[in-house]
């Protein structure tokens, strides 16, 4: 950190997993001082206990709006605190608002400290969206491999076919369909289901 | 046909020009296909808007005038060629705070004034007997609730910033947060009053429009650099929204704007509480007592569509007045210039600014209020004992 204290890193996450790989990549990264705030009730008298220098919010987060207040000049912000880019930043706004994320600086921390912070902010944004599209993928190809099982098990009964008969059957008619095996193998048991 | 037009938009009845422009085929009609993508904060709306992740947006009025002038974000220039809403604001206070004012009332419950004073002694009192400050909840600080919020206290002579608390609120979490006790009034747009109502954790005190008769609430927002590019479009879009606005004015199409407007993917609240909004006709006690006003939401009467230059002046003038921006005559024109009666009746193909309604603010009290004459509006304000 350069003989600089690590600044305080507030987490402003409701999803708990994106919070924790957050935190992960920042204390990786050298950050010892980050703290996650789930709990989105009087999030800024939340804030004010912790007195952070970076606030690190999700873009899908309505309390998004409450940290706009403390932009403000009142009795109820204590320590001002401004957008991470200034007028010349387009890029960096552009990829975390992709990213969705969003971060806060706190007066008095230099603007060149957040830079790393939110590059790496953004990383991980796009990790966890990644690793969730795959866990979607890899959870709806297990369904598809129950639903074909089952398939299978009908036309080996039915028909009197070899498991691996039956597979090729399957295949095949979703090739001259142009359907997935999951959505011809979904219409046998539907069938079967009627003419139970 | 040209691509498709990304709008972004907040889950509020006054979304309905755009909502029903684009489910009831009035874009179709110009030609345009349009993408309507709901968002969850007001800071959403604006950055995406101002990247261009969105072509428009459903934008609280005062929000184009504060990025068109740098104030508290950055400078990008925004243009509103039509506005959505005139009011459609209320506020509403916590039974034990609305039976504080009722207590100390020496007038019409439902004169602003008379309130504001009634709030100004109850202010006193938590102070003389050591209670902490009343919290108010508002959506955002550029945004009509919390300038008619400050506005009505500060005619009773509280300090909105010294004598009470203010703090931001997404709307959905005002009414949880009066019912905790955590809040002890807010200023929101519908449908939140009644809902706050509904679950008897709140009394509507006033009407946005017993405080302002006419409030630039929403516009719609798009990018100067958009705006020129692309001329008949936005043309296009203007009109499409203008006559879907005034569908949704028309008596007998209410029940299935309301329908429309709340379906899921849309507002997602119950159709009655946003048809009886549509009418202007609010339940204002959890004992049933309703109170009507056919100024409560203006969509597309009284001319309330045709954007507005002496509303920017006037929202602008709050941001000088509650130190937002320091106050200086560029700005105020700039301020003017966001909102572009030009447009509105370019698109709509007539020739000249055809200002049918009154285009005064109404305000209940303070100076009457005019762009050419802002010092004096900010000096008789200020002479005001306690005013600032």
């Amino acid at each position: 950190m350069g003989g600089e204290s690590s600044p305080k890193i507030a987490i402003v996450d409701e999803s708990p997993i994106r919070a924790a790989l957050l935190e992960e990549g920042l204390r990786e990264a050298g950050y010892t001082d980050v703290v996650r705030i789930g709990e989105m009730q009087s999030l800024l008298n939340r804030i004010y206990a912790l007195d952070p220098d970076v606030i690190v919010i999700d873009l899908e987060n309505p309390s998004r709006d409450v940290l706009e207040q403390m932009f403000q000049v009142s009795r109820a912000v204590r320590r001002p605190i401004a957008m991470f880019v200034d007028q010349s930043d387009a890029a960096s706004i552009q990829a975390s608002v992709d990213a969705g994320v969003s971060a806060y600086i706190v007066d008095g921390l230099k603007k060149e400290r957040l830079k790393p912070i939110l590059d790496l902010c953004i990383s991980r944004f796009n990790a966890f969206a990644k690793l969730q599209n795959e866990l979607d993928r890899a959870r709806s190809a297990l369904e598809d491999r129950k639903v074909i099982d089952r398939a299978k098990g009908i036309l080996m009964k039915l028909k009197g076919l070899t498991e691996d008969e039956a597979y090729v059957l399957l295949r095949s008619t979703a090739m001259r369909e142009k359907k997935k095996i999951g959505d011809i193998a979904q219409s046998i048991l539907t069938a079967s289901e009627l003419l139970k | 046909m040209t691509a498709p037009l990304r709008i972004g938009f907040i889950p509020l009845i006054d979304a309905a020009g755009l909502i029903v422009a684009v489910e009831k085929g009035f874009v179709r009609v110009e030609g345009l296909d349009v993408q309507l993508v709901r968002e969850v904060s007001w800071s959403n709306v604006r950055d995406k808007l101002n990247i261009g992740l969105f072509d428009a947006a459903h934008s609280l009025a005062p929000v184009p005038i504060a990025s068109s002038l740098g104030i508290g974000h950055i400078k990008v220039p925004i243009v509103a060629p039509l506005t959505l809403s005139l009011n459609g604001n209320a506020v509403t206070v916590s039974p034990p705070l609305y039976a504080a004012i009722v207590h100390e009332l020496d007038g019409d419950r439902l004169d602003p004034m008379a309130t504001a004073r009634a709030l100004a002694r109850v202010v006193a009192a938590r102070r003389r007997s050591g209670s902490a400050p009343l919290t108010f909840g508002m959506t955002f600080p550029f945004s009509a609730h919390n300038y008619l919020l400050r506005f009505w206290m500060a005619a009773g002579h509280v300090d909105p910033d010294e004598d009470v608390r203010l703090v931001v609120l997404p709307p959905p979490f005002m009414v949880d947060s009066m019912a905790s006790g955590q809040i002890d009034g807010f200023c929101v747009g519908a449908p939140w009053n009644s809902i706050a109502v509904d679950r008897g954790v709140g009394r509507v005190l006033h009407f946005g429009s017993d405080i302002v008769q006419r409030a630039a609430e929403k516009v719609l927002a798009v990018r100067q650099i958009w705006a020129d590019k692309n001329p008949h479009v936005l043309a296009a879009l203007v009109r499409a929204v203008f006559r879907a606005a005034e569908f949704a004015e028309v008596p007998e199409n209410r029940t299935e704007v309301a329908q429309i407007l709340a379906r899921d993917e849309y507002i997602g609240v119950d159709a009655g509480v946003i048809l009886r909004t549509l009418e202007g006709r609010l339940k204002v006690a959890s004992d049933g007592t309703s109170r009507e006003d056919s100024r409560f939401m203006m969509l597309a009467r009284e001319d309330a569509s045709a954007p507005d230059p002496l509303q920017a002046a006037w929202l602008y003038a709050q941001m000088v007045r509650w130190k937002q921006t320091p106050m200086n005559r560029e700005g105020l024109k700039r301020a003017q210039a966001v909102f572009r009666p030009d447009l509105f009746e370019a698109a709509l193909g007539r020739a000249n600014a055809q200002q049918t309604g009154s285009s005064a603010m109404g305000a209940f009290a303070g100076p009457v209020f005019a762009p050419e004459t802002i010092e004096a509006y900010f000096a008789a304000l200020s002479a005001e004992p306690g005013s600032r």
